[in-house]
C-alpha cells in the first residue's frame, strides 16, 4: 500500500492526459460521424445497408493490430496517401498525436454507429412525419426530435465510445508507437512497466484508470438520467 | 379563406392501387373505410409524408401537388396540419415544448402563442410535463393543439379516436366538436367508425380498395348507400342478390320472399339491403314479405340482442357477393321486442318493409 501511495507520488501523469485528450477527441468525432453515418444508412435499401453496415462494424469484429496494418498502409510516409499528407498539408501521422486519434477513432467508431443505428432504427416514424408537417426543417427535425428521443441509445454509444477510445492499445501501437510524453497512452505504459516488471506502478495506473471509467459512465448515466423521464421502467 | 378542397390522388404501393377524388366545399369532411381501404394513404398524400403520389392537389386556395406541372411542395411547406392516430407527440419534450416546435417567431412570440393555445385547450396546468405522463385524452388535446397553433388551412385527422376507450371517446369527440369550432379551415377525417363520421361530417366520402364508392351528405349516404360495399360499411348486415319479376315485384331468393313494392325499382338495382334492426317480427299470419326461418344462435349485448336467423330458401345464388352468406340474416332486437320475445316466444316470421329496403348496385 505504502509502495503504491510512494510510486503514484512521483508519477510521470503525461500517460493520462494523453489517453484523457485522446478519448476526448476521438469520442467527439465518433459522436457525429456516427450519427451522422447511422442516418445515412438506415435509409438505404437492406442490401446496401447490409453492404455498409458490414463495412462500418469491421474495425469492432477484427483484431486491433490489423486495423493498424490498414493504417500504417494509408497514412505512412512512405506511401501516396501519407506522403501528399505530410508534403503537401504538413501533417504527420505516424509516431505522432494524431496517429494516436485516428486509430482510437476508427476502432471505437463503430459502437457509436451501432448504438446509433439501431436507436434511430426503433424510433416511430411518424415522429418524423409529425415534425414534416408542423414545418420543421429536416435539421431540426434530426436534433431536437431524433437525437432527443433516440437519447439513452445515444448515451449508451458514447460511453462505449469514450472506454473504447481511452483503452485503445492495439492499432495505436502500431500506428502511433509509445513515445512517452506524445504518444504514451495509459494502456501502453500498463504494458510497458509490466514488462518491466513493475507491478506496483502498473497496479497505480490500473486504479486511476478504473476509477476514471466508472466516473465517467456514471457522470453520463446521470447527466442523461434527468433528461430521460420519458423511459418507463419494466 | 378559401375553403374548397381539390384532390385526385393516384398512387400505386405493391398491388394496391389508390385512385379517389375528393372535392369538397365541407367544412367537415368524412372519410369512411374499412382498414387497408387506402384511407390513411390518401391523408398522407395530401399532407406530402406519402411517397410516390401523383395527381392533382389544391388547399386553402393553394396548389400543393400538380404532376402535371411538375410542382410537388415539401410537406414543410403545404400548411397541412396532420393528427396520427397516436397522436405522435415528441416523447422527449415538454408539452409546451411540443405546441412550440413548428412555430417561426421569436421565442417570447412562441412560449406567448403556446401557452394561449394550451390554456384554450385547457392543458395550461401541464405545460412542463412530457407527453408520456399524460393520458390518451390530454395527449389529443396537446396533439390538436399542436396543430391549431400554426393555423393551417387544412387539418387531417387520422382515427383521431381509435386509441381511446369508449367513454372517453364519446367525450372526446364532442370536445373536438367544441375545439374545432372557431377553425376557420376545412377538417377531413378518416374512421372506420360509422357512429363517429356521422356525427362529424357534413360530407362523407366512402372508400372501398382504393377506390371512392359514395359521397354525399352524412344523412344520404347512410339512408342511401347505393353499392354494396358501401352499405356495409355504413353497417347494413343483410344483403342479398334480387330477381326483377315486373309490375313492381322482386324476388329474393336467398331469403324465399317475393316483394310487392310501391316504391320505384331503379334499374341498376341488383341487390338489396335491409338493417338489421329494420326488420319487424311477426306473429301468427304470414303477410307478403315474411321470412321463415331457424334461430341459428344469438348474442347478447348490453342494450340490444341480436338474433342470427337461418331462411329456409335454397342457397343464394349471388355471385358477387361471394364472402355473404345470404341465407343467414341477422336481427337486431331493442328491450321493447326482447319483452315480447319473452312473453310470447320467437317470432314465426320476419317482415321485411318496403321503406327500410335499401336498393344496391355492385
Amino acid at each position: 500500500m505504502e509502495a503504491l501511495i510512494e510510486t503514484a507520488g512521483r508519477l510521470d501523469w503525461s500517460p493520462l492526459w494523453i489517453s484523457l485528450k485522446t478519448g476526448v477527441v476521438a469520442t467527439i468525432i465518433s459522436f457525429f460521424l456516427g450519427l451522422w453515418a447511422a442516418r445515412r444508412v438506415i435509409r438505404k435499401d437492406y442490401r446496401t445497408k447490409s453492404l455498409l453496415d458490414g463495412l462500418l462494424t469491421l474495425p469492432l469484429v477484427l483484431p486491433p493490430t490489423v486495423a493498424g496494418f490498414f493504417l500504417l498502409l494509408i497514412f505512412s510516409r512512405r506511401r501516396p496517401f501519407g506522403m501528399f499528407l505530410d508534403e503537401s498539408l504538413g501533417i504527420q501521422v505516424v509516431h505522432t498525436w494524431i496517429g494516436c486519434i485516428i486509430a482510437a477513432t476508427v476502432i471505437a467508431f463503430p459502437l457509436m454507429y451501432r448504438n446509433a443505428r439501431a436507436a434511430f432504427e426503433q424510433i416511430d416514424v411518424n415522429l418524423i412525419y409529425a415534425g414534416r408537417t408542423l414545418g420543421m426543417s429536416d435539421f431540426a427535425i434530426f436534433w431536437r426530435i431524433v437525437v432527443p428521443t433516440a437519447g439513452p441509445g445515444i448515451a449508451g454509444g458514447t460511453i462505449l465510445t469514450f472506454a473504447r477510445a481511452m483503452g485503445e492499445y492495439g492499432a495505436t501501437s502500431m500506428l502511433a508507437g509509445n513515445i512517452p510524453g506524445k504518444t504514451g497512452t495509459v494502456s501502453q505504459r500498463i504494458a510497458m512497466v509490466i514488462q518491466d516488471g513493475d507491478y506496483v506502478t502498473a497496479g497505480v495506473w490500473v486504479i486511476i484508470v478504473m476509477v476514471i471509467a466508472f466516473a465517467a459512465v456514471f457522470l453520463i448515466n446521470v447527466i442523461t438520467g434527468r433528461r430521460m423521464k420519458n423511459i418507463r421502467k419494466w | 379563406m378559401d375553403r374548397r378542397l381539390h384532390a385526385d390522388i393516384h398512387r400505386k404501393a405493391g398491388d394496391f392501387e389508390l385512385e379517389v377524388s375528393i372535392h369538397s366545399d365541407a367544412a367537415r369532411i368524412g372519410i369512411l373505410g374499412a382498414s387497408g381501404s387506402g384511407k390513411s394513404m390518401t391523408l398522407r398524400s395530401i399532407a406530402g409524408i406519402e411517397e410516390g403520389v401523383s395527381g392533382h392537389i389544391e388547399a386553402g386556395g393553394r396548389v400543393l401537388l400538380d404532376s402535371d406541372s411538375g410542382v410537388c411542395l415539401k410537406p414543410q411547406k403545404r400548411n397541412v396540419g396532420y393528427m396520427f392516430q397516436n397522436y405522435a407527440l415528441f416523447p422527449a419534450m415538454s408539452v409546451i415544448r411540443n405546441v412550440m416546435a413548428g412555430l417561426k417567431g421569436t421565442k417570447e412570440e412562441n412560449l406567448s402563442r403556446a401557452t394561449d393555445m394550451l390554456r384554450r385547450f385547457r392543458m395550461d396546468g401541464y405545460a412542463d410535463r412530457l407527453p408520456g405522463e399524460l393520458s390518451g385524452g390530454q395527449q389529443q388535446r396537446v396533439a390538436l393543439a399542436r396543430i391549431m397553433v400554426t393555423e393551417p388551412d387544412l387539418i387531417l385527422l387520422d382515427e383521431p379516436f381509435s386509441a381511446l376507450d369508449s367513454y372517453l371517446k364519446e367525450q372526446m369527440q364532442y370536445e373536438m366538436q367544441e375545439m374545432l369550432g372557431s377553425y376557420q379551415g376545412q377538417t377531413v377525417m378518416v374512421s372506420h367508425s360509422r357512429d363517429e363520421l356521422y356525427r362529424f361530417s357534413d360530407e362523407i366520402f366512402i372508400l372501398g380498395n382504393g377506390r371512392i364508392l359514395r359521397s354525399g351528405t352524412a344523412q344520404d349516404v347512410f339512408a342511401e348507400p347505393e353499392c354494396v360495399e358501401a352499405a356495409k360499411l355504413t353497417g347494413c348486415r343483410n344483403l342479398a342478390a334480387i330477381r326483377k319479376c315486373g309490375q313492381g315485384r322482386i324476388e329474393v331468393p336467398g331469403w324465399g320472399v317475393t316483394l310487392s313494392l310501391d316504391r320505384e325499382i331503379p334499374d341498376w338495382a341488383e341487390f338489396i339491403g335491409v338493417r338489421a334492426d329494420a326488420l319487424r317480427p311477426v306473429w301468427g299470419e304470414r303477410t307478403d314479405g315474411c321470412i321463415h326461418f331457424d334461430l341459428e344462435r344469438t348474442d347478447e349485448l348490453p342494450f340490444e340482442k341480436h338474433f342470427y336467423i337461418r331462411t329456409g330458401a335454397a342457397a343464394g345464388s349471388a355471385p358477387a357477393l361471394a364472402d355473404i352468406d345470404e341465407n343467414l340474416l341477422c336481427w337486431s332486437a331493442k328491450p321493447d321486442i326482447q319483452k315480447l320475445i319473452d312473453e310470447r316466444g320467437l317470432p314465426d316470421w320476419l317482415e321485411i318493409s318496403e321503406e327500410n329496403l335499401l336498393f344496391l348496385r355492385r
